[in-house]
């Protein structure tokens, strides 16, 4: 059997400031087979960012094992498609250029860069802004920019850190659906961070939910709903069920 | 730019005719000489009549200040680039660097007279330590402001210390760094001015000199005006080659204002 596409086992971090320290995460558990889709769930602040930067390779474990691919020695920088919350695109770049940024990087030629940004962009209907500039853009656009600039630099394994959690509902559902497309197109491994529980059973096959700081796993779901999905699923009575034993579960830990 | 940009002018313009006729009104209509007071129309008239004279000073005038610029920004290049390499340097080089702008350059200028002599080196020197600091702060500051999630996202990327230079924090630092190049081409040209002033031969600084030293009042002036323009030709000039250099940023900037 193949390795899982990550596996985090016992991985906890603690920042010290000086004397004082500050548990962020306590030990976590978590495994992700090629091609799923998971997702995080949790209150603010329970350590959801920093175990991606972790995963991402920007910060280091106090303790535990981070395994991609079954690999746990080398360095994970670059073996996985960060997305932070912002989209954080180039000002002075053109859409094309922000999207190749990943290649541009990895030293691609800067022709064949080019031409696999303009592929990706009009397989995903954003060709026309290929040579605009992101002050043009609209937040929901931003954000799809900078999915494809992740999905250009990796598109095996995503780390998606709220990427709609600014958007208005509407922008937000198109969004959702879009990524879904894009997950299914590559088959991608997905961690997706989000607080809004309709939006992970909409995309997820599991869902973790972690508690209040120090983070840790509340409970483990399935989501059991038939593939291709459509947003009509949520008002299925299973998910309206899930919807509701999430939100009171979250709601519990909120006040703590 | 264009019909908007110079109908943005339009009340510095109107209060500045308002103001030069004021001056010219008050002084045809009082007891003040002319050679004491001149009028705007009379200081334009000796521009005009003189100007064979203004124009070698002027284009001497304008050399040291361009080879002061040119000086300037590469050495406050130069030390954006020391301040930027860790934060020891930073801390080691930038008190020095505020202290240095402490020293009156009233006292340093004779003493560069008397080190280097009466020639052009020295006019291009006292601009070039008039106008090194707004670029070396301004530029040094653009590099520290990098976002750190995007420097975070790059090292995601496994970028590389000089490619996260050279994509993200350059290009993004290059706003503050025409920030700090404007306000040193204001400086400029008073610079090179007060350089003459101290000792020299060719220059407007001389000129303004000899012509007060002689009571031709009406030539003083015409110097100021000849130097005012000519600064703001040089800020007109950096802000032209920002326009160019840095398209994004002015379509970034007039969306948001």
């Amino acid at each position: 059997m193949d390795p899982p596409k990550l596996l985090v086992q016992g991985v906890t971090k603690t920042y010290r400031d000086g004397r004082r320290s500050l548990e962020a995460l306590a030990p976590i558990d978590l495994a992700i087979a090629t091609g799923e889709f998971v997702s995080i769930i949790g209150p603010s602040g329970c350590g959801k960012s920093t175990l991606f930067n972790m995963i991402a390779g920007v910060e280091k474990a106090s303790s535990g094992v981070i395994a991609i691919d079954g690999n746990a020695e080398e360095a994970r920088a670059g073996k996985s498609g960060y997305m932070p919350q912002q989209p954080l695109l180039l000002p002075w770049r053109t859409i094309e250029e922000n999207v190749m940024l990943g290649l541009d990087i990895r030293h691609t030629p800067r022709k064949q860069a080019q031409q696999e940004a303009y592929e990706l962009l009009k397989r995903f209907g954003l060709a026309d802004f290929a040579q605009d500039y992101p002050a043009t853009l609209s937040g929901g656009m931003r954000q799809r920019i900078a999915l494809l600039r992740t999905v250009l630099f990796n598109h095996d394994f995503l780390l998606l850190d709220e990427p709609f959690g600014a958007l208005d509902a509407l922008t937000r559902l198109s969004s959702q659906v879009w990524l879904l497309d894009l997950w299914q197109e590559y088959h991608a491994s997905v961690l997706f961070i989000t607080h809004d529980v309709r939006e992970a059973i909409l995309l997820s096959d599991r869902i973790y939910v972690f508690s209040a700081r120090p983070g840790r796993v509340l409970r483990i779901v399935e989501v059991d709903l038939p593939r291709p999905r459509q947003p009509v699923q949520l008002a299925w009575a299973q998910s309206i069920q899930l919807e509701q034993e999430l939100v009171t579960l979250l709601l519990k830990e909120q006040k703590a | 730019m264009k019909l908007r940009g110079i109908a943005g002018f339009g009340p510095a313009f109107v209060l500045a005719v308002g103001l030069l006729a004021f001056w010219e009104l008050y002084v045809r209509s009082s007891q003040i000489s002319p050679a004491v007071l001149p009028t705007p129309t009379g200081i334009v008239q000796a521009l005009i009549d003189n100007w064979d004279v203004i124009s070698v000073h002027t284009l001497q005038t304008l050399l040291e200040t361009v080879l002061g610029m040119a000086a300037a920004t590469l050495l406050g290049l130069l030390l954006a680039a020391l301040l930027d390499i860790s934060s020891w340097t930073r801390r080691a080089i930038y008190p020095l660097l505020v202290t240095s702008q402490t020293i009156p350059m009233i006292a340093l200028a004779p003493l560069l007279l008397i080190w280097f002599g009466f020639d052009l080196g020295p006019k291009v020197l006292v601009v070039t330590l008039y106008c090194f600091f707004p670029i070396a702060v301004a530029c040094a500051d653009g590099l520290a402001s990098a976002d750190p999630e995007l420097m975070k996202l790059l090292r995601s990327m496994r970028a590389s210390r000089w490619q996260a230079l050279w994509l993200v924090r350059l290009p993004g630092a290059m706003p503050s760094f025409f920030s700090g190049l404007r306000i040193a081409a204001t400086y400029s040209v008073t610079g090179a001015i007060f350089g003459e002033y101290v000792g020299g031969f060719q220059g407007l600084g001389i000129y303004m000199e000899t012509a007060a030293n002689s009571h031709v009042i009406v030539l003083v002036f015409a110097a100021i005006l000849v130097t005012a323009v000519l600064s703001l030709l040089l800020f007109g000039l950096v802000s032209l080659i920002e326009r160019i250099a840095l398209p994004w940023y002015h379509s970034t900037a007039r969306r948001i204002g």
